[in-house]
């Protein structure tokens, strides 16, 4: 029999957390902390289950139109000028799309052509570099570094540039380093991506969950919004992940070919989904400002525990992660990590399933209560300390 | 930031001065003078705990009365108010809009202790009108604490 699969999609290697996922599946035992999980702890706010539960009951189970409904853009729209200042026109320039995810695979199909080079800061979120290859393009891994607290700089980002180079991936704030990029940062970026022509894929999903003063969208730098698709979705800000609900906002041209592929594949993002999803951008800023100030106080309460362990640590100002460094023990992240797993029942991520530069890292996630963290700094603590006893 | 202390604190009073500091991002200083403030100034009114009663051996009785009263010339119903809530059964007393006046909570060892309170010190008060007793029978949810269910972490262990 002739080999059923495609070449593009073998080499592909499956996500590096599906080993551990495994792992810690296996020992099910009621005692481990994991400290794994990508995703907010909170439920969905109550009205906004309410508004789903209530799209049911009155029957509204048929698809919406492809773009998704007009009341929902109509609210996102409103939501990026009143959080961001950004100006997108709900009816040309957005697109509800399956989570966030859907937006990053369709807006890349959209865009490059087979050769082009897709440009990826990591450590950064796993499915970048995949629906690069699967588009068509070639991956081009920017490292980013600890002593910069990862964020991507503009020399960084001009030794990587080539003649093929077309699109950057802007993955901030970041999953799983926490790092932001302040106004700054964006300015000096977005002058080497005007100087040599590219475009810029802004996955923004974790914009509500910034520590400083406020979050900036690259598409608020002068130059650049015609320059930049932003991606945003429900999951992070609203507690919504399970409803895979998410949005790309770009000028029309690109939206209009991203909406193509979207028609065909998709048809359309979930509708109840998309019922909640008003009523959490009609009302949900308390609940948002609530979960931000409860993952800040978490966020506080980690990083002071790392100082007073001695392990060296940037202060992350965003998303729910931080990303402790553990070269001073001589392991792999993978070593740590399986090894702190065996002996205090704690799992975290190696920092390497994000990309080859988060060797010497973890990625903790502060998506968990207090009590929580407490418990799994103590054993942290012990480890540590061992560890350091035993060199 | 006394707001922010005080989200804290409702939810857990006991929670320690340092950890209160770290998680605030303050230092420890600030956080005892803004709490000794909120104690003087009646903010705090104290440091209680919730418990779910069904779950010991101890027998009580909890009711609701809706008290309707004839509000007093001068002070309107505050008299009548400080009347009933000196008794130390009463446990909380609230003025309400609508069809009675007062909304008192009582608790007692049995339905005969609660009855006789109603019956004897209560309802005989000049001011009362009329009295309507309601007995709660079980406790789903109080001070915003749903009570005896544990909660579950329904999220898978290790998620990108």
């Amino acid at each position: 029999m002739r080999n059923p699969l495609s070449s593009t999609i073998t080499q592909i290697k499956p996500s590096g957390i599906r080993k551990f996922f495994d792992i810690v599946s296996e020992m099910n035992d009621p005692d481990v902390i994991s400290l794994g999980v990508g995703e907010p702890d909170f439920e969905t706010p109550w009205h906004i289950r309410d508004e789903g539960i209530y799209s049911l009951e009155k029957g509204r189970t048929f698809y919406t139109s492809n773009a998704g409904l007009v009341e929902l853009r109509e609210e996102i729209s409103k939501y990026l000028k009143r959080r961001y200042d950004l100006s997108y026109d709900a009816r040309t320039e957005m697109l509800v799309t399956v989570g966030g995810s859907e937006a990053i695979d369709i807006a890349l199909r959209a865009m490059v052509d087979p050769g082009d080079e897709v440009l990826i800061p990591q450590p950064s979120y796993v499915s970048y570099e995949p629906c690069a290859v699967l588009a068509g393009a070639k991956p081009v891994i920017i490292e980013l570094k600890h002593e910069n607290q990862f964020r991507l700089t503009a020399q960084e980002l001009e030794d990587a540039i080539t003649d093929k180079t077309k699109i950057l991936i802007l993955p901030f704030p970041n999953n799983p380093t926490g790092a932001i990029m302040e106004r700054k940062d964006l300015e000096a970026i977005a002058e080497v991506i005007i100087k040599h022509d590219l475009f810029v894929l802004s996955d923004e999903i974790y914009s509500e969950l910034c520590y400083t003063d406020h979050h900036v969208s690259i598409a608020n730098i002068p130059g650049m919004w015609e320059r930049t698709v932003l991606i945003n979705g429900f999951s992070k800000s609203h507690a919504m992940t399970g409803w895979r609900l998410g949005y790309a906002c770009a000028p029309e041209h690109i939206i209009e070919q991203m909406y193509k592929i979207h028609q065909f594949c998709i048809m359309c993002a979930p509708t109840t989904s998309q019922y909640a999803a008003i009523d959490a951008m009609r009302n949900g800023d308390e609940d948002v400002q609530k979960m931000r100030e409860s993952y800040n106080q978490r966020r506080r309460f980690l990083v002071h525990a790392f100082q007073e362990m001695g392990l060296e640590c940037f202060e992350p100002f965003g998303a729910f992660y931080i990303f402790p460094c553990i070269k001073e023990f001589g392991m792999t992240s993978d070593e740590f990590a399986m090894k702190f797993l065996e002996a205090e029942k704690v799992a975290v991520v190696p920092g390497t399933a994000f990309g080859d530069s988060g060797e010497g890292f973890l990625r903790i996630s502060y998506a968990y209560s207090l009590e929580k963290l407490k418990v799994a700094v103590e054993r942290l603590n012990r480890f540590v300390t061992k560890l350091r006893e035993n060199k | 930031m006394r707001e922010q202390i005080l989200a804290i604190i409702e939810k857990n009073s006991r929670i320690d001065l340092r950890e209160l500091a770290i998680i605030l991002g303050v230092d420890e200083t600030t956080i005892l003078n803004e709490m000794e403030n909120m104690e003087k100034e009646g903010v705090i009114c104290g440091y209680h705990t919730l418990i779910d009663w069904e779950k010991t051996d101890v027998e009580k009785v909890n009711a609701l009365i809706e008290v309707r009263v004839t509000p007093q010339r001068g002070n309107g119903f505050d008299s009548v108010a400080e009347r009933i809530y000196k008794y130390p059964e009463v446990h909380a007393v609230y003025l309400i809009s609508g069809g009675y006046d007062l909304l008192v909570t009582l608790e007692g060892k049995s339905l005969k202790e609660v009855s006789r309170f109603v019956s004897e010190k209560l309802s005989i008060l000049d001011p009362v009108i009329s009295t309507a007793t309601h007995f709660i029978l079980k406790k789903y949810k109080d001070h915003g604490t749903i009570l005896g269910k544990k909660e579950t972490d329904e999220r898978m262990q290790i998620t990108p």
